[in-house]
């Protein structure tokens, strides 16, 4: 169960202000903790509980679904342990910024350009936060769900004229 | 003396050995390599925005086109998403020939890495050699799909169908040659003095290094990191096979040129075991919420008819939630990640293509060596641009 999990546990006695829920869903556990705590907590979680590889960096929409717009979704991997972490916070559309996870891990690098370009939220203190998949003066950021699946300047999609 | 100035070089998109539509800007100083700047989105179709406009039986077919190379692996990693979503079980047979598949996949990648690999770094017979086994595999997913590349063979809760009678000696006869095959590529490249020298102290990545970049696949057991999903997370009936997984000890081109040469030894290995498993039964769990009709009830009854019609244009609600699924493609850990809302299309499908982690690395493995050792380095780093760019 979710609550004897070796790092909820752990995460529940260092950081219990800043946890905001903890979900178990077909055996996988999600921590959602606050944006203020974020970096402090993925890096306990790399560097005391061998969470040492990040396996993906990316956001969700919930556009009119929930409070604050994006959820950004860390997924760990203990190499040691064998084990998974799913580590998710919530990012207001009106402060659409957090800080970078650069700083724990080299691969958030390109991960967070790829969330700046396809969600539009802004990482402080990346070394490189560039486009990475949309040509550099491309405008809007295609996976929000405000952006219209045909592109901006096309018709919407009615289905098939036959 | 004069001053000395760096020169900007424009590698790709349209070049040879950049496997695809991949554009570096390199920063030389003389040959020598300063920095590298990898351009990507070349080929960005948006699979993961097209995904949330389409059920989840809908979906399956783009991602073959991920990496395309790999059809059936990807195939297998979205299926098992949406399997561990919808919890369904899947029928022995059917995770048997999965697994057939899935590992003939992977030597199928692999033959195109070592074909392309060599033949950028100077050896044209294996690629020729190489080419010729990997036709013998197309052959195999045309005999059981329909297609040689864009298989869509899989479904929710099983197989489209069940294999014809030749699968089994099909694949039994390819697999009883292709060890033969591999000592031939052997004989060509281990002992090569020219293959050695391009690729022994190439590419060098330690293996902390490669963790906090997030190289995984044999990529990352080249640099000596014992880990491999199949045996450490197993997934579709894996933990009842025996295979070694390979290491390697310098962290260099060689290495990683090893790891996936035994590695195609060990896929035979494991694909001789499913064939010995294989039993007659259904390929399609009993779940007729989730799972397509057989095609005869489809053909001879309005009952079957109305399911097909029914799963083929509503497709079936998931359950509120989020799952992971990890599978361990043939050029590292291929992730699907989905976030249903309680509708019958995922609110969020998002793809962890190992290539696009992977060529991040490209730049701690290549600056400081010539511009003909990162030719060697991508092609190590064994990248498809169809999954980097998703």
């Amino acid at each position: 169960m979710a609550e004897n999990n070796r790092a909820v546990l752990k995460l529940k006695e260092k950081f219990a202000a800043s946890i905001i829920d903890v979900v178990e869903f077909r055996g996988e556990v999600t921590v959602t903790v606050a944006k203020s705590a974020i970096i402090e907590v993925l890096s306990f979680l790399k560097h005391s509980l061998t969470y040492n590889l990040l396996t993906d960096l990316t956001a969700v929409d919930y556009l009119g679904k929930k409070e604050e717009r994006f959820m950004m979704v860390y997924q760990l991997y203990s190499i040691p342990n064998k084990d998974r972490l799913r580590i998710k916070t919530p990012v207001a559309e009106t402060d659409c910024i957090i800080p970078t996870a650069t700083t724990v891990w080299k691969t958030a690098n390109w991960l967070e350009r790829e969330v700046f370009d396809l969600f539009g939220i802004n990482f402080t203190g990346h070394p490189d936060l560039r486009r990475i998949l949309m040509t550099d003066d491309w405008i809007g950021h295609p996976l929000r769900k405000d952006y219209p699946l045909q592109g901006p300047d096309r018709e919407p999609y009615k289905g098939r004229l036959s | 003396m004069a001053a000395t100035e760096t020169m900007t070089l424009n590698m790709g998109p349209q070049h040879p050995s950049t496997h695809g539509v991949l554009r570096l800007i390199l920063e030389l100083d003389g040959e020598v390599i300063v920095k590298v700047t990898p351009h990507i989105g070349f080929l960005h179709r948006g699979i993961e925005k097209l995904s949330e406009y389409r059920t989840y039986h809908q979906i399956l077919p783009l991602t073959d086109r991920l990496d395309y190379l790999a059809p059936m692996s990807n195939n297998l990693g979205y299926i098992l998403a949406v399997e561990k979503l919808m919890a369904v079980e899947v029928p022995d047979r059917a995770e048997t020939i999965r697994i057939i598949m899935a590992e003939l996949t992977r030597l199928e990648s692999h033959l195109v890495w070592i074909a392309c690999h060599a033949l950028d770094i100077g050896a044209m017979t294996v690629f020729i050699y190489a080419f010729r086994e990997r036709e013998t595999v197309m052959e195999i997913y045309e005999l059981i799909s329909g297609a040689r590349m864009t298989s869509n063979f899989f479904r929710v809760g099983g197989l489209s169908q069940d294999v014809p009678d030749e699968f089994v000696k099909k694949v039994s006869d390819f697999i009883d040659v292709m060890p033969g095959y591999l000592d031939q590529y052997e004989g060509l490249l281990t002992t090569n003095p020219i293959w050695l020298k391009r690729t022994v102290g190439n590419g060098v990545i330690s293996a902390e290094d490669a963790i906090d970049i997030g190289l995984t696949g044999p990529a990352l057991r080249g640099s000596g990191v014992d880990w491999d999903l199949r045996r450490d997370n197993p997934y579709s009936g894996y933990e009842k096979y025996q295979f070694k997984v390979p290491t390697g000890e310098n962290c260099d081109t060689f290495d990683r040129y090893k790891v996936r040469l035994i590695e195609m030894r060990e896929a035979c290995k494991i694909v001789r075991q499913a064939l010995d498993r294989l039993k007659p039964g259904p390929v399609l769990a009993d779940c007729p919420q989730v799972c397509y009709p057989p095609k005869e009830n489809v053909y001879n009854s309005i009952e079957g008819l109305i399911h097909h019609f029914k799963i083929a244009s509503e497709g079936f609600p998931a359950p509120e939630g989020e799952v992971y699924q990890g599978v361990e493609a043939p050029k590292g850990e291929l992730g699907f990640y989905i976030v249903s809302d309680g509708g019958n299309k995922p609110e969020r499908l998002r793809i962890r293509p190992p290539s696009f982690v992977n060529l991040q690395a490209i730049e701690q493995m290549s600056v400081g060596s010539m511009i003909a050792d990162l030719v060697a380095v991508i092609g190590t780093l064994d990248i498809v641009l169809g999954e980097i760019d998703r």
